[in-house]
């Protein structure tokens, strides 16, 4: 399929980045702001619109890898340009062009400064991660991946709140480490797995023990600092209270899905014999991620930091899923990352609503905004039950799905990670019963209710938690073939009767 | 020896640039003080001629003077990458040199004389015409360095350059001698068969081979005889410091492949361990002092000797990817080196050359596409996607674990992780602080067409390299190690 006759794959990559050069002009006009917003809000929606395309051109039934592209790219050590989408990758990836222009609308008010760039490093870092998403070539992806940190060290640095280089360097330097050694395995891999850096290809290999056991805690420090996972989590709390509301929507929505990507991508169909050997690894910290984050978000006084926090505790249930290897379990998963980013996307984009207008992320400066601002309030309800994992909304779904995997195979581990959603409902709640009801006392700030941009951000959003939640199996459909397909290579890779 | 047109023609690139550098020295004194500039596109002119002649001796293996003197395109490869480099020193110099008023004529003779030294390195089939173009190049360096003559720090670093490496220059010739006590030649091609035979008189081989070791590390400023690259470097009028750091270290490291890799090829597993310390110890050095540097061209020094040690680790084997990775990462570094130089020398604070870290602050507010550039050099010198210097670090690592050496792959990322701090610390200052005054970004055209190059050139080597990946790929046809 080609758009403009140029392969999907490599437009979706391209038009961003070549959008931002477009923006590059404007820089230097006085007063351009407005059409800044405006063009760059035009791009993120073309952009969503042909992704969309993907969806009516997919395969649902197949596993194999769809659009694919593939040329070569550097000629010595055999390294292509190589896209490829399958059900996972295309969800993904639509999740994140929706994302996009939702981000721009917040930061409509929200970002006056230096306006041009942060529409140009929005635009650059959304072509990075559409090419996480798409690529095919191990050192291609890798590209992809590390370029990434570059956009999103400067959103934080640079229009962050005031304590951002601390926090900027920290991630930056947190996610740089783990990816390093990723390096390293990409390049054993290539000599290992019979000179390629193609990943289809990898995975057809069949790896000795050792060698799955050495490569898998490799990919792990990568993708575990990018969930992120229990002890890797610290950068998150600091990154998402100093990026502005765009940022964090990214990183929530987007960042945080690459490192599960990434086990489900790579290290389950590449190193299954060691997946299954580094289960007992993956679920402790999981439900220590789960509990430990719970009971951090109770803390809290920052509303970004309660929602970081929360992050964390839901980012377990992903792991937690995906190391089930059952059906269940890994679509649970799936639905779990896509929930996430919507909810707590728009959570944040809430908590940026509430910023722009007072300044203040603090629970103690707010209460009875229900009278203030009815209809942000009842978004913000809707928002955060759906994060408590209400029946009906989005999040219970894949949640469900998870406790169902993991009932299923290990019935303690289960109990221990419903008290994940225990615990979500009392803060959810008790953020709720902070900002919302209460008494409202009216202060220095006006808190007009929401306005266009705010309403057109957060909309698509509600529809989707809701139609999520309703109907899911749509959704689900698409990833049933990758699903199937990546058991029966988790699977394939031990004897049976290791497997229960 | 015979002297048959054969040979004066394969020497033709060095003839021509000695002559040019000649007629520059006499032009000097004809031309009114405001002209000097013409000196200038003239050494340019000089370099580009030399340039064609190079690559029109590409392909052709010759050994010149009965094997004294190498013409292959190993040789060519190096030689095109010092005359970009030279090149590009003299874009940038323009200006530079005379707002720090040592505009002189005798500027440009240098840099050309450095060259031809640095040609002869290059070229050299046998230790002693080696020699003899390391002092030639370490002579105009301790010249050049000294440049300008009322600046403390510049007399110091000169001098203090000089006697080190006169110093070095010493032990390096003892080495020499003791390689020929024991092998009776001293071209490379006969030490390389003296030494693969078993029989050979292996401790005076081993003594005369630590010898010349030290006086390539100290050329390639790596540990333990690095000590001199910051003080020099920060004294040194700063487009003498980019070219030696790039120009000086890719000769060195272009003699240090070719005797370690051609002559010592035999005796391998004496020095192989020696490699992996010296370049464990810069990497360790370099990227853990530079944190703590506020003056930047003193903070550049040191992560140049944990580059040292990054490329060093392309020396341990002797395959294709050791060494296409080691002409990748030099060839990379030249680019990005010389271009973050090149943005220093146009920072200007209250009159003065803006060489501390904190002089950045607020660059990009005030010249965004000067802190894009630097943003440029910064992250690929640290060694991130999509830019040159991350694919020069990947092909070092490539080749590190083909051969079989992955915990030093993984010792070597650590190290580079260590090292984005400090880079990221630049950028920091140029877009994430506020400016407390007015920055001053003084560009001419001249030295706007070197960074457009630098930087775009460091772009393209991350991002469509296969025309330079064939390209060195081509000049690794002839030199089987």
């Amino acid at each position: 399929m080609t758009f403009l006759s140029i392969p999907i794959l490599t437009f979706l990559i391209l038009f961003p980045v070549l959008g931002a050069l477009l923006l590059l002009p404007f820089m230097k006009v006085q007063g351009s702001e407005k059409t800044v917003r405006l063009l760059t809000l035009g791009l993120t929606l073309v952009e969503f619109l042909v992704s969309l395309s993907l969806l009516l051109g997919m395969h649902a039934g197949s596993y194999r890898m769809q659009f694919t592209e593939d040329h070569a790219w550097i000629p010595f050590a055999n390294i292509h340009y190589s896209l490829g989408v399958d059900g996972m990758s295309i969800v993904l990836i639509i999740m994140t062009t929706l994302l996009l222009p939702m981000c721009v609308l917040t930061s409509w008010k929200g970002i006056s400064t230096r306006v041009p760039e942060f529409m140009m490093t929005l635009l650059v870092l959304e072509g990075l991660m559409v090419g996480v998403f798409e690529a095919t070539d191990f050192v291609l992806f890798y590209v992809f991946w590390e370029a990434m940190l570059i956009p999103m060290y400067l959103i934080i640095g640079v229009w962050g709140g005031p304590n951002r280089l601390y926090a900027t360097m920290k991630f930056f330097l947190y996610t740089l480490a783990g990816s390093l050694l990723l390096l390293v395995v990409i390049i054993s891999l290539y000599f290992v797995g019979g000179h390629t850096f193609n990943i289809v290809d990898l995975m057809g290999q069949h790896y000795s023990k050792t060698f799955q056991e050495f490569a898998f805690l490799g990919f792990f420090v990568a993708f575990a600092v990018k969930v992120p996972m229990f002890p890797f989590h610290t950068w998150l709390p600091d990154a998402h209270v100093e990026a502005p509301t765009a940022g964090s929507v990214i990183l929530a929505s987007v960042m945080l899905k690459m490192g599960a990507y990434g086990f489900l991508r790579f290290s389950l169909p590449m190193f299954p014999q060691a997946s299954h050997f580094f289960t007992g690894l993956i679920f402790g910290l999981s439900i220590a991620g789960i509990v430990w984050g719970a009971l951090m978000a109770l803390a809290q006084e920052d509303m970004k930091k309660l929602i970081a926090y929360s992050s964390v505790s839901h980012m377990g249930f992903v792991t937690l899923g995906i190391f089930v290897f059952n059906s269940q379990g890994l679509e649970g998963a799936l639905l779990q990352m896509i929930n996430h980013g919507v909810t707590t996307g728009a959570l944040f984009l809430c908590v940026g609503v509430l910023y722009d207008r007072t300044h203040s992320r603090l629970l103690s400066d707010y209460g009875g905004m229900a009278k203030a601002m009815p209809i942000f309030s009842t978004m913000l309800v809707i928002f955060s039950l759906s994060s408590l994992g209400l029946p009906g909304l989005n999040s219970f779904v894949g949640e469900f799905l998870v406790l169902l995997g993991t009932f299923r195979t290990h019935m303690a581990l289960g109990v221990m990670a419903s008290t994940g959603i225990v615990l979500a409902a009392i803060y959810m709640l008790y953020l709720l019963s902070r900002v919302v009801w209460g008494v409202y006392t009216p202060k220095k700030w006006a808190l007009p209710d929401l306005n266009r941009y705010e309403w057109a951000s957060l909309l698509p959003l509600l529809i989707l938690v809701v139609w999520i939640g309703v109907q899911p199996n749509p959704l689900l459909s698409l990833l049933h073939a990758s699903v199937s397909h990546l058991i029966g290579q988790v699977q394939g890779g031990v004897p049976l009767a290791s497997i229960r | 020896m015979s002297f048959s047109v054969v040979n004066i023609l394969g020497t033709m690139p060095e003839i021509y640039l000695t002559f040019f550098g000649c007629i520059l020295l006499i032009l000097e004194t004809m031309i009114p003080k405001e002209k000097r500039s013409w000196l200038a596109y003239f050494s340019i002119i000089a370099l580009v001629f030399a340039m064609v002649a190079s690559i029109g001796l590409n392909g052709k293996g010759l050994p010149l003077y009965s094997g004294l003197y190498i013409i292959d395109p190993f040789s060519n490869f190096f030689k095109i990458t010092i005359y970009l480099a030279a090149i590009l020193t003299i874009l940038f110099s323009l200006p530079y040199l005379d707002q720090e008023d040592i505009h002189l004529g005798e500027y440009y003779a240098f840099i050309l004389f450095s060259v031809v030294g640095m040609m002869v390195m290059v070229s050299a089939g046998d230790l002693i015409t080696l020699f003899l173009g390391i002092e030639l190049m370490s002579l105009c360096f301790y010249v050049l360095v000294g440049l300008k003559r009322d600046d403390n720090r510049s007399v110091e670093a000169s001098f203090k350059y000089f006697l080190l490496g006169s110093f070095t220059a010493a032990i390096f010739l003892f080495g020499i001698s003791f390689l020929y006590g024991a092998a009776g030649t001293e071209t490379i091609s006969g030490l390389a068969g003296f030494i693969s035979n078993p029989g050979a008189l292996k401790p005076l081989v081993v003594v005369g081979m630590i010898l010349t070791l030290v006086g390539f590390t100290f050329k390639i400023s790596a540990v333990p005889f690095h000590m001199w690259t910051p003080d020099v470097y920060e004294g040194a009028p700063t487009v003498v410091t980019g070219f030696m750091a790039t120009a000086g270290k890719i000769a060195a490291f272009a003699v240090f492949l070719r005797v370690f890799w051609v002559a010592f090829s035999g005796n391998r597993h004496d020095w192989d361990l020696l490699i992996i310390l010296i370049s464990i110890l810069s990497m360790a050095a370099g990227n853990l002092i530079a944190i703590m540097q506020t003056n930047i061209k003193r903070m550049l020094a040191y992560s140049s000797i944990s580059h040292a040690g990054y490329a060093l680790m392309a020396l341990l084997l002797p395959n294709r990817e050791s060494l296409f990775a080691l002409l990748f990462y030099i060839f990379t570094y030249m680019f990005m080196t010389v271009g973050a130089f090149g943005v220093i020398l146009m920072m200007r604070r209250k009159g003065v050359e803006g060489e501390e870290i904190s002089d950045f602050v607020g660059l990009s507010k005030q010249h965004p596409i000067a802190a894009i550039v630097m943003l440029i050099f910064m992250f690929s010198l640290a060694g991130i996607p999509p830019f040159g210097g991350f694919l020069a670090k990947f092909y070092v690592f490539f080749a590190v674990v083909h051969a079989g050496y992955t915990w030093l792959a993984v010792v070597g990322i650590i190290f580079a992780a260590i090292g984005a701090y400090y880079y990221l610390k630049v950028v920091m200052a140029m877009y994430m602080k506020e400016p407390d005054g007015n920055v001053v970004f003084h560009s001419s055209m001249m030295g706007r067409i070197a960074l457009a190059l630098t930087a775009g050139t460091t772009v393209i080597l991350g991002v469509y390299p296969a025309p330079f990946v064939d390209y060195i790929k081509s000049s690794l046809a002839l030199f089987i190690p």
